[in-house]
């Protein structure tokens, strides 16, 4: 089971590697001489092939997706046991699925008041 | 097997490291955005500590929890504010501040290392994901059923309290 998880381990080490060595490579070359350099305006824009940003990336958010982010965290906080659930629920039959049946209606009954509530609408 | 315990240790030492050094950048980045990032790290890196640990479940909890729902919280905290880039000015109250941190770590210490830990002799089950799913499902039926009461709640007083102000 845990050497299952080394896997991941090393997907990590290679995630972190692949960037590193690209920019390392990239470097080495142009010091070398291999790479030509030649910088302009264009090329150093955010998006070389496409439209020119307006403004800065740093904006304030409009309060409203704050909804949306207190949502995503009482769902997420419902996928936390789904996770078990999921995993013994061949073990469980109806009775465990009725249970969760249950448990996400509950939830089910928050996310009408917040779609009676309109906080998930755009305006 | 001492290849195994050998790359346990090592995986440790290298997810330790890597841990407290994320929060130290948390503390030390002038950007609050980055250092929010950096939490995120840490708490990923906490999480890969507790699948050495042979805690799943755990170690899913705290990438949804942490990494996921606290970090999107803070993220939205930030970038609804204005001038997210500032970050906290440097006060007056720095010193003072270091004073109860110090305070607080030396006491955490003291209390860690001078208490008695008991610890299970119980063997560890091969899964315990489903020992959890077990307790959960079988044994704590209307406590389960109650969270969700719980989450309810917290999504009602959530909605009511951000709309409150409009009205």
């Amino acid at each position: 089971m845990l050497a299952d998880y080394g896997y991941v381990g090393l997907l990590a080490l290679v995630a972190i590697a692949f960037p590193v060595v690209t920019l390392l490579a990239s470097k080495i070359l142009s010091y070398i001489g291999v790479r030509p350099q030649r910088p302009s305006a264009v090329k150093s824009s955010t998006y070389e092939c496409g439209m020119d940003t307006v403004g800065e990336a740093w904006v304030q958010f409009n309060f409203r997706y704050y909804y949306y982010a207190l949502l995503f965290v009482v769902f997420d906080i419902e996928t936390v046991f789904l996770y078990p659930w999921a995993v013994y629920f061949r073990k469980l039959e109806l009775f465990g699925f009725i249970e969760m049946l249950i448990f996400i209606l509950i939830l089910v009954v928050g996310y009408l008041y917040a779609w009676k509530k309109q906080v998930l609408e755009w305006k | 097997m001492p290849a195994d315990i050998d790359g346990l240790s090592l995986s440790f030492w290298i997810l330790a490291v890597v841990t407290v050094g994320a929060a130290v950048a948390v503390v030390a980045t002038r950007n609050i955005f980055r250092a929010a990032i950096y939490l995120v790290l840490s708490f990923v890196t906490i999480a890969a500590l507790y699948l050495t640990l042979s805690a799943e479940f755990l170690a899913a909890v705290q990438i949804l929890i942490y990494a996921g729902a606290i970090a999107v919280l803070l993220i939205f905290g930030i970038m609804l504010t204005r001038e997210q880039r500032a970050g906290s000015p440097s006060g007056r109250l720095s010193f003072p501040a270091l004073g109860v941190a110090g305070l607080v770590a030396f006491a955490l210490t003291f209390v860690i290392l001078g208490s008695r830990w008991n610890v299970s002799q119980a063997p560890l089950p091969a899964d315990n994901t489903v020992a959890i799913a077990d307790a959960l499902f079988n044994q704590f039926v209307l406590p389960f059923e109650l969270a969700s009461v719980l989450l309810l709640a917290a999504i009602i007083g959530a909605i009511v309290l951000v709309r409150g102000s409009k009205e």
